[in-house]
């Protein structure tokens, strides 16, 4: 008799070996502490539960555009735009886009499935707002509209991991996505380390090694993915890195996985982003040249619609046998759910100058975007504050990585616990400041060093206690176990 | 230098494999056609609104007014709202922090989860645990989530009706797994024995296949019957004895049309069966919102419900969920209002009322008026559509139609199908798409054109058929199937 069809021991190994540390160990910790408030206050040394561990903005207090909300709206009950008193409640630019985006979807049913690459007038309107940004031509038969960003990822892995002898070069530190969809799909990571002390600098002399080991191990390796801006180190590249980037992938046959999510999340003004496919192109290099597949999302920016699960991919330099392949998987699913394909086109193509909500929108877009800069300086200025802990700046994205050098007795007493070093850091954090983020080992880290993951999003009204609660438990954690 | 970075040869082999019709040859032709400006009736996939069926509009009210909150703050919008829409909306802003832009838990909202729970013990008189409930973006992803965590690889089979619904086999080979079918057997109204069942596992265990789970399609698809309390228990019998995870597809639970055999769920059998299998067999349920008279499939809704699953299992399940973050929030709020619809005494019940049975009234007679029409046809032969969408009859081909199919090199049902499409714009899939048995052919069409067209669609079906007949049929006056 076979065992019990579905436990532990039968489970897909695949599955067993992948993990995700975002909403890993110290989160359900989060949530039970969390309960436990709840059901008793007073309990813990702290009122409330921060969760610092996610690029979650709307659930710490940032609001939507609302703009994009009108629109959306409108979409969901098109019958409001039969009604007089519609526009009263809302701006004559919401109400033209609802009816311009209806039009381009067959009997403006929003309940129907669509297109399996998304709504063509969709994207023909993100196509058109590619080319706005980068000053190149997009074609709208090169996208692909998912649910969020990660389920093009996934797709992507699937189609280029055969085996475990394909292999992925990924940053590290890295968003754990990627490690989680290689290992699901029985592949190898293959590492590339950032330079901490440079900034998380990405050198390509690192690229070249890391291939050159992993091929002399017998790995194919498929393609590179780069994420920027940075997750979870926030650093934006220069122009000239991107360069090399993609001269190195067109040399050594690699696929360029240009993970874009955070390109309107720049807080320094000597950095700007700059897309993958607009540096190809401008080296001349096209669609022979370079097989590139850039990923957006909805979730983050100044958005950061994370509940929508919008987002879409751009797949250029691909044969065109494969591009039916690519087809051909996501029709599987049919489609991706509407109202997020119809947030993808508005981000794409926000309102202008002149439209009735311009002001409106960029006062909310600009007012989001710079307190994010401003927190991200104060959580960076107060992380470096603190003894032992170092902490680049954060160019871009919505986290900061601090590196926290933690005494010997301290790693001891995590050993002790059975638990990593940062991992024991970031439970004794949370117990005592109801504060939560991710060790620094759910995304890679050069090892014996140590770090966490913190977003920047907590309200800016929040982040002087957050500041503070840090600083004490760090003294009172660096005071128990200095050497 | 890109044909070096991929090229088709170094594609992952099982993404290769991967067959998906209902999105497949004749759709891909009739999208062709339809840019070149011929009319399509695209019958091809389960998509209600995209054939005239109107959402139902308290659901769109309440997801609406959640979509833009400050709507809510306005004192106009009970001119433009419901008071109950309004409470709805209120009510489930309330469950999420941050409101629909924020991830929510990765199983889902846990307030929209108790209302799942609730609507299951109401409807089988069992107690639903939340926690074992995960909303996913559509019932496909749940479906392709429990698939991946079973296969382990090629020598793990899942045992899958044929007919089945195309996402199986697509699924199990994406995922590296052997497809393991079991006959429905169509003389016999698509019924199924433990009989077959058992031949099935002994032919794939004879091939060295471990066979892990069964699927089960309830209401069927494109199938259509309706499975007995006796044939549920022979199945959650049968998966007991050959310790297999079951997967109950019960997403068109709400689309009956005769009421001999109204919808009983896997779980209210496996619950009524007693100790010890009702203890142990594991059982994974699916639903959605893009069927039933709802037919929202744009905004990729859905559930599995977890029975008997080991714990640490769940936990593996629940970390591949996270990995996604969050099933998309609206659609978990279109989950929520329809298992928690309407009451009597609300404001918007009567009209709420009034739509759905609207709906599925139509959907009963358009069942009867396409499975009669098909009938009338002396080549054609169809089972009534007991159930789900979809009308699957089987076409008597002559053996010179064959034969031109295969010199065009075409399956002989791909031939006729998009021959019917060339020539009536109606976009079908053909039965080999679904499986069938060889040398027998069918197609699929939905019964979802509107109810003023289905007289003119099913006369120009009749009409190309005649003629096909006509053309290929060495008897004329051919006898009737």
């Amino acid at each position: 008799m076979d065992p019990t069809p579905l436990t532990v021991d039968t489970i897909n190994p695949k599955v067993l070996k992948c993990e995700y540390a975002v909403r890993g160990e110290v989160v359900t910790i989060a949530q039970r502490l969390q309960q436990e408030l709840k059901d008793k206050p007073g309990s813990h040394p702290f009122d409330e539960i921060l969760y610092c561990n996610i690029g979650n903005p709307q659930s710490l207090g940032q609001l939507p555009i609302t703009f994009f909300r009108e629109v959306l709206a409108l979409c969901d009950h098109p019958s409001l735009l039969d009604k007089s008193e519609t526009s009263g409640l809302f701006s004559v630019d919401s109400i033209e886009r609802a009816w311009k985006i209806l039009d381009q979807i067959p009997g403006r049913a929003t309940g129907a499935y669509s297109h399996s690459q998304g709504i063509s007038g969709l994207r023909d309107a993100i196509a058109s707002g590619i080319e706005a940004r980068d000053g190149f031509p997009s074609d709208p038969n090169d996208i692909f509209l998912t649910d969020g960003a990660s389920p093009a990822v996934h797709m992507m892995m699937q189609l280029l991991i055969r085996s475990e002898s394909d292999g992925i070069l990924c940053p590290i530190p890295q968003y754990p996505l990627y490690s989680a969809s290689i290992a699901l799909h029985g592949g190898t990571l293959v590492p590339y380390y950032l330079d901490e002390a440079t900034g998380w600098g990405l050198e390509v002399s690192e690229l070249k090694k890391q291939l050159d080991s992993a091929k002399s191990n017998g790995v194919s390796v498929r393609a590179l993915v780069v994420i920027n801006p940075g997750n979870p180190t926030g650093q934006v590249l220069s122009e000239e890195n991107q360069r090399q980037i993609v001269e190195f992938c067109k040399k050594e046959g690699l696929v360029l996985l240009a993970d874009e999510v955070y390109q309107e999340n720049i807080y320094v003004p000597e950095k700007q982003f700059h897309s993958f496919k607009k540096v190809a192109r401008s080296m001349g290099y096209g669609q022979e040249d370079i097989a590139l597949v850039s990923f957006q999302s909805v979730s983050k920016g100044y958005y950061g619609e994370c509940g929508k699960r919008g987002g879409y991919m751009e797949v250029t330099g691909f044969a065109a046998n494969i591009r039916e392949q690519i087809y051909k998987v996501s029709s599987v699913n049919l489609c991706s759910n509407i109202s997020g394909q119809i947030l993808a086109s508005l981000v794409m193509n926000p309102p202008k100058i002149g439209d009735e909500s311009y002001q409106s929108y960029c006062a909310e877009r600009d007012g989001i975007l710079s307190s994010l800069a401003r927190r991200a300086k104060i959580l960076e200025d107060a992380f470096n504050s603190l003894e032992g802990v170092t902490c680049n700046k954060a160019e871009g994205a919505m986290y900061l990585f601090p590196r926290i050098r933690l005494p010997r007795k301290a790693i001891k007493a995590a050993g002790a616990a059975n638990t990593a070093p940062d991992a024991f850091y970031c439970k004794r954090l949370l117990n005592a400041t109801g504060v939560v983020v991710v060790p620094g080992s759910g995304f890679g880290q050069v090892p014996e060093t140590w770090h966490f993951r913190c977003t920047i999003l907590p309200q800016e009204d929040k982040i002087p206690a957050v500041a503070s609660r840090l600083t004490e438990f760090h003294k009172g954690f660096m005071d128990e176990f200095r050497d | 230098m890109s044909s070096k970075a991929l090229d088709y040869e170094s594609l992952n082999e099982n993404v290769k494999k991967v067959q998906y019709a209902v999105r497949g040859e004749l759709y891909l032709r009739a999208s062709e056609l339809e840019k070149e400006g011929k009319k399509i009736i695209f019958t091809n996939v389960g998509n209600p609104h995209a054939l005239g069926q109107k959402p139902l509009t308290f659901p769109r009210q309440v997801v609406a007014l959640c979509q833009a909150p400050f709507l809510l703050d306005d004192s106009n919008v009970s001119l433009l709202f419901p008071a109950d829409a309004i409470a709805r909306a209120k009510h489930y802003l309330s469950y999420t922090s941050g409101g629909l832009g924020a991830y929510s838990d990765s199983r889902g909202l846990l307030e929209i989860r108790k209302e799942v729970a609730d609507f299951i013990g109401r409807r089988d008189g069992y107690p639903s645990d939340p926690e074992l409930i995960y909303l996913t973006d559509g019932a496909s992803k749940g479906v392709m989530q429990l698939l991946n965590a079973i296969i382990r690889g090629e020598g793990d089979g899942i045992l899958v009706p044929v007919p089945q619904y195309p996402l199986y086999s697509a699924a199990i080979a994406l995922f590296g797994g052997s497809f393991v079918p079991y006959y429905l057997e169509e003389t016999a109204n698509w019924g199924l024995s433990a009989a077959d069942l058992g031949q099935s596992v002994a032919q794939a265990r004879a091939k060295g296949i471990t066979v892990r789970a069964m699927v089960i399609i309830n209401p069927g698809n494109p199938t259509g019957q309706c499975l007995s309390e006796a044939n549920l228990r022979d199945v959650l019998q049968f998966c007991y004895q050959e310790n297999l995870v079951l997967l109950g597809d019960e997403v068109y639970q709400q689309n009956i049309y005769q009421d001999e055999r109204p919808f009983i769920s896997a779980k209210k059998v496996l619950m009524d069966m007693g100790g010890p299998i009702s203890r142990e067999l594991q059982l994974v349920s699916f639903h959605t919102v893009s069927k039933g008279y709802w037919g929202e499939c744009g905004q990729r809704g859905g559930y599995f419900e977890m029975t008997n699953i080991p714990s640490r299992s769940v936990e593996e399940i629940y970390k591949v969920a996270s990995i996604s973050l969050s099933p998309n929030v609206p659609a978990q709020i279109f989950m929520g209002l329809m298992v928690n619809p309407p009451k009597p005494g609300d404001i918007s019940y009567d009209q709420f009322v009034r739509e759905s049975k609207g709906i599925l009234e139509s959907l009963r007679r358009r069942a009867r008026i396409m499975t009669d029409g098909f009938n009338s046809c002396m080549n054609v032969v169809c089972n009534f559509t007991e159930g789900a969408m979809y009308s699957f009859p089987q076409i008597r081909l002559p053996p010179r139609a064959i034969e031109d199919a295969k010199k065009a090199g075409k399956a002989a049902d791909v031939f006729y199908c998009l021959k019917l499409l060339e020539a009536t714009g109606i976009s079908t899939v053909p039965g080999s798409g679904f499986g069938q048995k060889e040398g027998v052919f069918h197609l699929r069409t939905t019964i979802l054109p509107a109810e003023e067209d289905m007289l003119e669609i099913m006369e120009s079906f009749k009409k190309f058929n005649n003629e096909f007949m006509e053309q290929y049929e060495d008897h004329p006056g051919y006898p009737r199937m």
